[in-house]
This record gives structure tokens, sequence and C-alpha cells, in this order.
């Protein structure tokens, strides 16, 4: 099973969008090459929202104190703990998808 | 396998220190140490204190007896060797047992000299009585004991250990003189006019000083009466202290056929020389023709040593100490490095002398770099002198300044003098000790070091602190962080080459830069908000916008707040407002129930804590245009109420201000603007302080600063040009700032790029129009004008798809207080 966020086409090329999930809350990323990455959207540093961050190719970083976190590994460059990582698709019908199983 | 046996002669600082590195880097060793004192590992310099009574004795030790149990090591104290055997590896001591090794460390260290003075010594019995050396904690002791029954001590040597013996003594007896054989104190480290300064101070605190003194008699029959000098001069005393220097211990050594000279012949990795399994390490070993009488230096051969010995750096070479020593000897502050005085005609001596006060500095400078510097009564600069002196740095053209501290900024703080739990960021609590384990775990360069520790990442103004620690803890092993020069640091480029690319290849959106100019074409997260800066100015209408370029605040026109709320501060020329103004902003305020209304440091009002979706709806509702209190813009242009209403202004600086603000609202650059026009010299609107300030004086005329601050850094703005009308006024404010955009670095305020570049240079520029472009300035800024729309009209539809969509708190996030 897998839950489906909304269309893709919510999210400008580059930019995020917070999206609550069973309770959880999601920042799903869309990069300008069309692949789209999702993480955990509160920072753990102060909790800024992160899907109000600038990203690149490899990482965002958080609009509040620019902490910059890997979004396929959701690892902090710096010392703070890694953000959660869900495993997103678009679906055929340009649907963001989530697997169920990976959500609490 | 069996543990290799290491066994180390001598039990003081070279041998424990060495013992601890060993230890540190693991070498597998069975390890046993040879002590001559009874004692653990104590302190030998700490004796001075233990002699002045300011330091207990347990105080001083720095490994007691647990600590070679806990590490496994066999201890024998109070157990002289007496012999080598090379050939059996075996070591004797004087109780007879011989104990077999497979490496060896002498570090048998120094003893006292004692110059051979007719009456020092008593037949049979050692020193005559009321003699003494300074060298262990037993000589210590028994000196104290002695001395507190006496009245009168000679100390013999005006050395280092001389005086702080001397100033010792003055705590257990009420006469202290000091004779020294050569012409002046400290000779060794001193030059002439250094030591009778020094001299000057140490008699201030009451010891008698005599030099040129050559001691040819010890006076007294059972104990020391007295002290005959050379000249004929007899110096009553019963207590006589012996601080002639130190000799290296290697007799051992030299009984064991080791080659010594003035000590033990060692060659770069600490081995004596010729030897495949001895080492020796400290005061007794000799290493390129020196001995060392020093600490820092020991410290440094214990780590080549441990790094050898167990093979975790086979080429460790230890290459010689550059000497320089800071210290307070009998109360008195001295330091010295390098050479004492000029030795080549071309060298310069700058030489500083104030003998009321004891302060003597001399310096010697050759081919531009420190290569000598003695400091007496005042060492302030030694941190900074010794980094000079160590790293061969360039001198400042100033050369006053390496003795003082001239005006400007405050002194630099030396991070080697900085305790490990100093806080240097202030804004994300980050201390030395922080920093320096960064560095330690590898991080070389700043930018690393930064990113990793967050040091310097909130207002910057500790970044060239946080640089001086990265360069101190590296070691000068700091390594050149290329992006250092960059307009942003995912474009390879400084900022002139960039415009000139971007200009080349046509490129007007920020994707098409790192397409374009980066290899790989690789996107950078942290550029993009530069870059989409520049190209706006650059381009203006042109510019290909792309909205994942700009920072949060400039997407959706407001400033971020620490809940992901965000602030709305609408357009107050002037900081002048109206009644129906102030009322549409009360109800506005009301009717959202904005949780906080307040007034900026830049005249302006301030609707805080307003969710991101409520953002169109606020604009709709207060009908004003943006304040801009979110980019890195044109901010504001604080005013005073000048001419109109002030009974000592001289110029109407509400209109001009107005004026300003009318023309050159929202235009963005490389950092915030922030304006002022003040109605006179007493500076109410704070115009000396701002990135342009202008000032009304008397006679119609309007002074222009530039580059002043007053936040994180505080910087009187320098004054550009004095103009006699508002209209000149806003004509070089728009040249200076466009003269600014084009040419400061990203987030470059002008208080750092106007030093940078220079007044005189800017002025030529943007007054005299030295390089002719003037005109092409104007025109640029005229454009940037002419493109300027209110971003808070962009309220009807979002621009992109769910612009101002809530980002958090979907469910739950700490809120700011409502007050």
């Amino acid at each position: 099973m897998s839950i489906r966020l909304g269309s893709v086409h919510d999210i400008p090329r580059g930019e995020g969008r917070t999206y609550a999930v069973a309770g959880e809350m999601v920042a799903v990323f869309r990069l300008r090459d069309g692949s789209v990455r999702a993480v955990s959207a509160v920072c753990p540093h102060k909790g800024g929202p992160l899907a109000d961050g600038q990203i690149d190719d490899e990482v965002v970083i958080c609009p509040l104190h620019l902490t910059a976190f890997d979004l396929t590994t959701g690892c902090a460059r710096g010392d703070l703990p890694p953000l959660k990582v869900y495993p997103v698709a678009v679906d055929a019908d340009d649907m963001l998808v989530i697997p169920s199983e990976v959500l609490l | 396998m069996q543990q290799p046996r290491l066994v180390i002669i001598g039990n003081g600082m070279a041998g424990a220190r060495t013992v601890e590195e060993i230890l540190a880097r693991d070498g597998g060793f069975a390890v046993t140490m040879f002590g001559d004192e009874p004692y653990g590992n104590y302190n030998r310099i700490m004796l001075s204190n233990v002699l002045a009574g300011v330091e207990d004795e347990s105080g001083i030790f720095l490994n007691d007896l647990s600590w070679y149990a806990d590490n496994g090591i066999t201890l024998h104290t109070g157990t002289r060797i007496t012999r080598i055997d090379r050939a059996a590896k075996v070591v004797y001591a004087e109780d007879g047992s011989a104990t077999p090794y497979d490496k060896l460390i002498i570090a048998t260290g120094s003893r006292a000299f004692v110059p051979p003075i007719p009456g020092i010594h008593r037949p049979g019995r050692g020193y005559h009585q009321g003699v003494f050396a300074f060298r262990t904690l037993d000589d210590t002791r028994a000196m104290i004991r002695y001395a507190r029954e006496h009245e009168r001590a000679v100390v013999i040597g005006g050395g280092l250990l001389g005086l702080e013996a001397a100033r010792g003594l003055q705590n257990h007896l009420s006469h202290v003189t000091l004779v020294h054989a050569m012409g002046h104190l400290m000779n060794t480290q001193l030059d002439a006019e250094a030591g009778a300064t020094l001299q000057r101070s140490v008699e201030k605190l009451g010891i008698e000083v005599v030099v040129d003194a050559q001691t040819t008699e010890i006076l007294g029959k059972h104990s020391v009466t007295g002290m005959k000098l050379a000249d004929g001069r007899t110096i009553p005393c019963d207590v006589v202290v012996v601080a002639a220097g130190i000799r290296a211990n290697a007799d051992v050594a030299q009984a064991s056929g080791l080659p010594v000279e003035r000590g033990i012949v060692v060659d770069d990795q600490m081995r004596v020389q010729g030897e495949a399994d001895i080492y020796a390490v400290g005061e007794c070993a000799q290493h390129r023709g020196e001995t060392y009488g020093l600490v820092a230096p020991l410290w440094d051969q214990a780590k080549v040593l441990a790094d050898h010995i167990t093979g975790r750096d086979p080429h460790a070479a230890y290459h010689g100490s550059r000497i320089a020593t800071k210290l307070k000897v009998a109360g008195v502050d001295v330091a010295a490095m390098g050479v004492q005085a000029a030795e080549r005609d071309d060298d310069e001596t700058l030489v500083f002398s104030e003998p009321r006060k004891g302060v003597y500095k001399s310096i010697v400078i050759r081919d531009g770099r420190l290569v000598g510097a003695t400091l007496v009564g005042d060492v302030r600069k030694y941190a900074f002198l010794m980094q000079a002196f160590d790293r061969g740095l360039a001198l400042p053209e100033e050369r006053a300044e390496l003795m003082f501290d001239l005006g400007g900024p405050p002194a630099e703080v030396s991070p080697a003098e900085m305790p490990d739990d100093a806080q240097v960021c202030n804004c994300n609590g980050v201390s030395k000790g922080a920093i320096c384990s960064t560095v330690q775990s590898g991080c070389r360069t700043v930018s690393g070091v930064m990113d990793k520790t967050r040091a310097g990442k909130g207002c910057g103004t500790c970044k060239p602190l946080v640089q001086r620690i990265v360069e101190w803890a590296a070691g000068g092993e700091v390594e050149e962080d290329p992006a250092a020069s960059w307009y942003v640091p995912g474009v390879p480029m400084p900022k002139p080459e960039l415009m000139r690319a971007i200009r080349e290849h046509g490129l007007k959106s920020v994707s098409s830069v790192f397409a374009t100019l980066v290899p790989g074409g690789k996107e950078d997260a942290k550029s993009k908000m530069g870059l989409a800066s520049l190209l706006k100015m650059m381009w203006g209408g042109e510019y290909a916008d792309e909205r994942d370029a700009r920072f949060i605040n400039d997407r959706v026109h407001a400033n971020i707040q620490r809940d992901g709320t965000f602030s709305v501060v609408p357009q107050m020329k002037g900081g002048v407002t109206t009644p129906a103004q102030l009322k549409r902003i009360a109800e506005v305020a009301e009717k959202h129930a904005v949780p906080m209304v307040k007034l900026t440091g830049g005249q302006r009002i301030d609707l805080l804590g307003v969710p991101k979706e409520k953002l169109p709806q606020i604009w709709a509702d207060l009908d004003m245009p943006s304040g801009w209190a979110y980019g890195k813009s044109f901010r504001t242009v604080k005013t005073c109420v000048g001419s109109d209403f002030c009974r000592f202004g001289v110029g109407d600086s509400t209109a001009l201000g107005i004026a300003l603000e009318e023309r050159y609202q929202g235009i963005e650059g490389p950092g915030k603007m922030k304006l002022a026009v003040t109605g006179c010299p007493r500076n109410c609107a704070e115009a000396y302080v701002k990135d342009l300030g202008v000032v009304a004086i008397d006679g119609g005329k309007w002074e222009i600063y530039v580059g002043g601050a007053a936040g994180a850094h505080v910087r009187k703005g320098d004054l550009l040009a004095t103009v006699d009308s508002a209209d000149e006024v806003i004509t070089l404010t728009g040249r200076f700032l466009q003269y600014y955009r084009e040419n400061a670095n990203w987030l470059e305020r002008t208080y750092a790029w106007v030093p940078r570049v220079g007044i005189e240079r800017i002025r030529e520029v943007v007054v005299d129009d030295a390089d002719g472009i003037a005109a092409d300035l104007d025109a640029a800024m005229d454009a940037s004008v002419a493109a300027y729309r209110d971003p808070w009209k962009e309220r009807a539809e979002p621009v992109t798809p769910g612009q101002f969509r809530t980002s958090l708190p979907l469910v739950f996030l700490p809120q700011v207080p409502v007050r």
C-alpha cells in the first residue's frame, strides 16, 4: 500500500512543500531534474520549516540557521541528528506516493 | 610473542612526557622507568613557585605513583643507573641490578652547574653548610628550611633561575643579593638595555643586584658567613644559592661509550648517533649542536621520539626548535625570541624604552621578517610577535604596530592565550576548544570548520577570530580555501570574472550559470541567492527569474521568524507616517490578531508572527507598499525632524530622506543598504553609522558618509563628499550604491567593502569620475529604478503553486509567546 500526497505539479521545480502524512510532517522536494526527495519537515536544530529551504541536487538548507542536510541520507552537514528520509516516488498519474509501511 | 621491553633512564619531565606520548600511540611496550629522585614525576619549573610559597608541593606533581601502576609501568625510584651495556642491551643500577631492554631512552636531564669557587664545598660533607643548588625538590625543601632561620642570602647567577630563586627567597629572609658574573641580567636572552631595565625593576622589589661580579670565595668556617668578589668586596651572608646554569647529565652515557659533547648527540629521530635502539630526549640531548633548557622543545622532541619508536611515523623528524620564551621573572614580564640585536648592516632595529615604567622593547627585522624580539615589562604583543617570528609572516607596514596596539580595531586576542572554554562565537555558543578539536579531527579549512561547528555563522563578527584559531590549531597547516575569493561558493570565479563570463555567455538565469560556468554543471544551494541578486542587478528586466533561486524571504516578500511565521513591515518613507496610515495598520493588526506590533530600528512598524498563508490578505488589507525589511536590499532611510520643526536643524532631512527612499526603494544588492539623513551634525538620525548617511551642515550643504555601521560591527562612515544640493545627494547616492552593487562581494556590507576598496578610490570613481564610468553607473541605476515593482502587489494570484502554503506547523511547533 502507498499513500498519495498530491500532484507533483503542486511543487515548483527546485522548491519544497510540506505534507502531513499519517500524523508525520514530511517535506517533499522536486529537484530541478524532476526527481523527488522526501525528508522529515522539521529541522532538528531549532524546528525550522525545511520545505521553505533552498535546495540543490544534494542538500536542503534550513531557512532559519542555514544548516545543510543531505536529501538522500538525511545526514546533517554539521553536528545535528539526521532527518528521517522517506522513499517518495511519482506514479503514472504524476502523483507523489509514499509506501505506507514506512510511516508509523 | 613477548612484548618488546622499553627502558627509560630518567623520571623527570622529559622521561615521563615521552612515555605519555608513547602510551598515547599504543606502542605495545613493557615499560620500565628508573628515577634518581624518590618521587613520581613533578614539574621542575614550578619549584620557583614552591620556593616563593605560592604553590604547594603537592600541586607540582604531574604523575603520581598511581599513574605508573595504572599504565603498567614498572617504576624504580631512587635508583641510579650506572652503566649501559650496549652490546648485551642491559642497564646496570647502583644497587647491582641488571635490566635488559629492547629499546632504551635516556632522559637524564641536567644538573646545576656549580662553579669551582673555593669554599663552596666542605671536604667530605658535600656543600658548605648554607650553600644550596636550586634544581630538585629536595634542594628546594632544604633551602627553605635553612633560609627561614637565617637573615641574608646571596644568589649566584643572574639568569632566569637565579632571578626566580632571589624572588622566592625574599619570602623566607630579609636580605637578598643577586650577583651575576656578566654585564647584565639574563644575558643569554636579553640585550644590555633590556637587562638593565629588568635590573631596575628587580631592584624596586628590594633585591640588591651586583653585575660584573666574579665570586672568588665563600667565607665561613663551620657555616657560611659571607662571600668575596674579585674586586675585593665582601658581601656578608649566611645563605648562598648557586644558580649559575645547568649541565647535561651525560656521564653515564659517556662512560658507556655513547657520543657526548655538551649533551648526548642525537639525530633527527632523537636516536643517539650511531645507535639503532638507544634514544635520548630533553635537556641531556644535543641535537644539531644545540642543547635546550626549556620545556617547549622537549614536548616537540617527545612527540617525534614517540612517533618513531612506535613506528607510528617512521619518518617523523625533529628539526630543532625556534626558542621563544615568555616568562614572569621575579614578578617582571619578560619575553625574548631570536636574535638580541642587529647582526647585519641592513637589519632594521626598533627600540622603545620607558625606564620609569620598567618597559623596554626591541625588535630586529631582516628582509621584512621578524628575526628577534625582546620585551621587558610589557609583553602584550608577545603572541603576535611569536607568530610572526615562528611563521615568518609579513610584517605591518606601520612598524610601530609590532610594539603597540595602535587605535583602530581592538587588540587581537591571541588564540594561544585563550582558555579552551572561552566562547568564540557568541551567536552559536562555540568555544575555542570545540574549534580546536574540529581542526584536530582533520578539518583544516576555515569554511569547513565554520560549517561543522557553526562558529562565525551568526552575525559573523567573530569570523576573523575563528580564522586565527583555526590557523593556530592547525599549526600553520591551514589549507587554503579556494572558495574564499569566489563571489559565491559554488561557482569558481571571483566577481569580476564571473560578471564577464555571465555577459559573454548571455546567462540570464541562475540555472544557466550553474550549467555553463560550473564544471559538471553542479548546482549549489548556497550560491543561488547571491547569483539571483547579481543577475537581477546585471540584466534588470531581462533577468530570467527562477523562484527556487530565491531565499524564502524573497519568495514571499516577508522575513521568516524563528517559528516559521513572518514579519510584515510596510514602507514608511523617512520614518514619517500619518494618522490614517496608523489607523489602517492598527485595524489590520487587530483583524488578523497579529501577535506583536513593534517599532523597528529603521523607524517603521513591524507586524510580527504572521503565518505565510495570511500574507497576501494582510498586504491587501494594508494596501501599503512593501518596506523590504527582508531582503539584501535597500531598506530604509532613517531621518530626524530636520528644519521643519527642530530648532537646531539646518537642512530639510525628512524631505530628502523621503525622496531617497522614493527613488531607491527595494533596490537589491550584495548586502543590506541602510541609510539615514540627519538635519544637523547632532546626528539624531545616526547618519554617521549607516551604509550611506547624509548630514546637513550650515550653509545649505550636505555631507555624505559611506561605509558606516552600528550593528555587529560598529564603524563611523567615511566622508565621501560635501555637496550643495539635495539633488546632488540623490545622484551621488545612486552612483555610490550602483558602484557597490557592481563591485562588492556577496554579503559584503559597505562597512567592509568601503575600507577594502578605500574611500579615496571610491571618491575618484563616484565623485570625480576618474574612470569615466559615472554616466554608466547612473544609467544602470536609472534602469533598476525604472524596473522597480512593488512585490506586495503580487498577491491576487500565487506566482507559483502553493507560494503561500504553510510549511509549518501542520502538526505542532513551539510558538513565539503571544504578548
